[in-house]
C-alpha cells in the first residue's frame, strides 16, 4: 500500500498536528483566487478591496482557504486520509504580508456502525497567534493495512 | 427566523426551500485545473500526481475534494455571453433584492461523498434555507442567509453538499 499512511490506531484525542507556516504574498492571494476560479475584484484589485470592502488590501478567498486546510490535513494523514466533512468560519481576513500558521488538534477518534474510522480535528489558520479562520474537519483513516476509506461507497460512507 | 420577519419580502420567502438554478457544469472535470489548485497551496498529495498511488487507493486519479465548487465557477468571459455569470446566484439575488451592496461569507460547511474524477460532468442546484432579520455587525447593517449547494455527477450520485452562511450589508456612512 501507499507510503505515509496514518492509521486510526496511531491517533489519540488531544494529539497535536505538526504546524505549517506560509508567508502570504499578493501572488498567494491572486493565485489562490484564480485556482478557485474566483474573479471577484477584492481578491486581486487592491483599490477595489480598500474602497468597496473597506479593508487594507486584497484578501484570501474562502475556497482557497479550504484548499489550504485540505493540504494541511492530508499532509498529516497521507493519501489514505479521506476528507468527509469540513466546516469553517472566517473571523478575519488574511492579507499579503501576513504569515499564516496552520495548527490542529485531534478532538475525537471514533468508528461508525460500518467500521469506518474517523478523526475529528479542530484546525486554525492563525496570523500573529490570532485565529483568522477556524475549521472543524472529519477525516477517515484506515484501521489497518488492508483498510482503504476511499473504497467505501453508499451506506459504507457516512461522514 | 424567516417566517417571523414581516420586513422580509414575500418573493424572498417563496425562495426558501426551493430548488433553484439547476445547471450542468460548463466543462468536464480536468487534471490541468487540479494541478493549478494543488500548485496554489503546494499540495503534493500523490493521489493527484502519482498514477500508481491513485490507481491503488482511488481506482485512478481523483480531484481534491475541496475543489467541488470550482467546477461550477464560470469562465470570466465566454462568446455570446452578455452578462457576467455569477456562481452562487441566489446569494447575488438576495443582495440585489434586499438592496445590500456588500456581502461576505462567514461560515461554510462541506460534506464530501463520491469522489470527483477527471472526465466527470457535474450538475448542481441551490436551495435558500433561511434569511435572518436585520442585524448590525462591525461591517454594517444587513442580514445573514444560509444557502445549500448540492452537487451530483453524471450518474446521479451525490458528490457533495456545501452550505454557505453569507452576510449582506450596507456599510455605515
Amino acid at each position: 500500500m501507499a507510503k505515509g499512511r496514518l492509521l486510526a490506531g496511531q491517533v489519540k484525542t488531544g494529539q497535536a498536528l505538526p504546524e505549517l507556516a506560509c508567508e502570504v504574498s499578493a501572488t498567494t492571494v491572486i493565485l489562490g483566487a484564480l485556482a478557485t476560479r474566483d474573479w471577484r475584484p477584492m481578491h486581486h484589485d487592491r483599490d477595489f478591496a480598500q474602497k468597496r470592502n473597506g479593508v487594507r488590501d486584497i484578501f484570501m478567498n474562502t475556497p482557497n482557504q479550504a484548499a489550504w486546510f485540505e493540504r494541511y490535513v492530508t499532509d498529516w494523514t497521507g493519501p489514505s486520509g479521506r476528507l468527509g466533512r469540513m466546516r469553517f468560519r472566517m473571523h478575519d481576513s488574511v492579507f499579503p504580508g501576513d504569515r499564516m500558521v496552520f495548527r490542529g488538534k485531534v478532538s475525537g477518534v471514533a468508528s461508525d456502525e460500518s467500521g469506518c474510522a474517523f478523526a475529528d480535528l479542530d484546525v486554525e489558520l492563525c496570523v500573529a497567534d490570532k485565529a483568522m479562520t477556524t475549521c472543524q474537519v472529519r477525516v477517515a483513516l484506515p484501521v489497518d493495512d488492508q483498510d482503504n476509506p476511499w473504497a467505501r461507497r453508499g451506506a459504507q460512507w457516512k461522514p | 427566523m424567516s417566517d417571523s420577519d414581516p420586513d422580509l419580502p414575500q418573493e424572498i420567502r417563496s425562495w426558501i426551500g426551493q430548488k433553484r438554478y439547476e445547471v450542468q457544469g460548463e466543462f468536464d472535470v480536468e487534471r490541468g485545473y487540479v494541478f493549478t489548485s494543488c500548485a496554489s497551496v503546494e499540495n503534493g498529495n500523490p493521489l493527484f500526481w502519482d498514477e500508481k498511488v491513485a490507481q491503488e487507493l482511488t481506482g485512478g486519479f481523483v480531484a481534491p475534494p475541496t475543489m467541488l465548487s470550482v467546477w461550477f465557477r464560470p469562465h470570466h468571459w465566454a462568446p455570446g455571453r452578455t452578462e457576467q455569470a455569477l456562481p452562487l446566484q441566489v446569494h447575488f439575488d438576495l443582495k440585489a433584492r434586499l438592496g445590500l451592496p456588500e456581502a461576505v461569507m462567514t461560515d461554510n460547511t462541506v460534506l464530501f461523498r463520491e469522489p470527483v474524477r477527471p472526465g466527470d460532468r457535474l450538475r448542481t442546484w441551490q436551495v435558500l434555507r433561511s434569511v435572518s432579520p436585520e442585524k448590525r455587525t462591525k461591517l454594517g447593517l444587513g442580514r445573514f442567509w444560509v444557502i445549500d449547494v448540492e452537487y451530483v455527477n453524471q450518474h446521479g450520485e451525490s458528490v457533495g453538499t456545501e452550505s454557505y452562511t453569507g452576510f449582506g450589508y450596507r456599510r455605515d456612512a
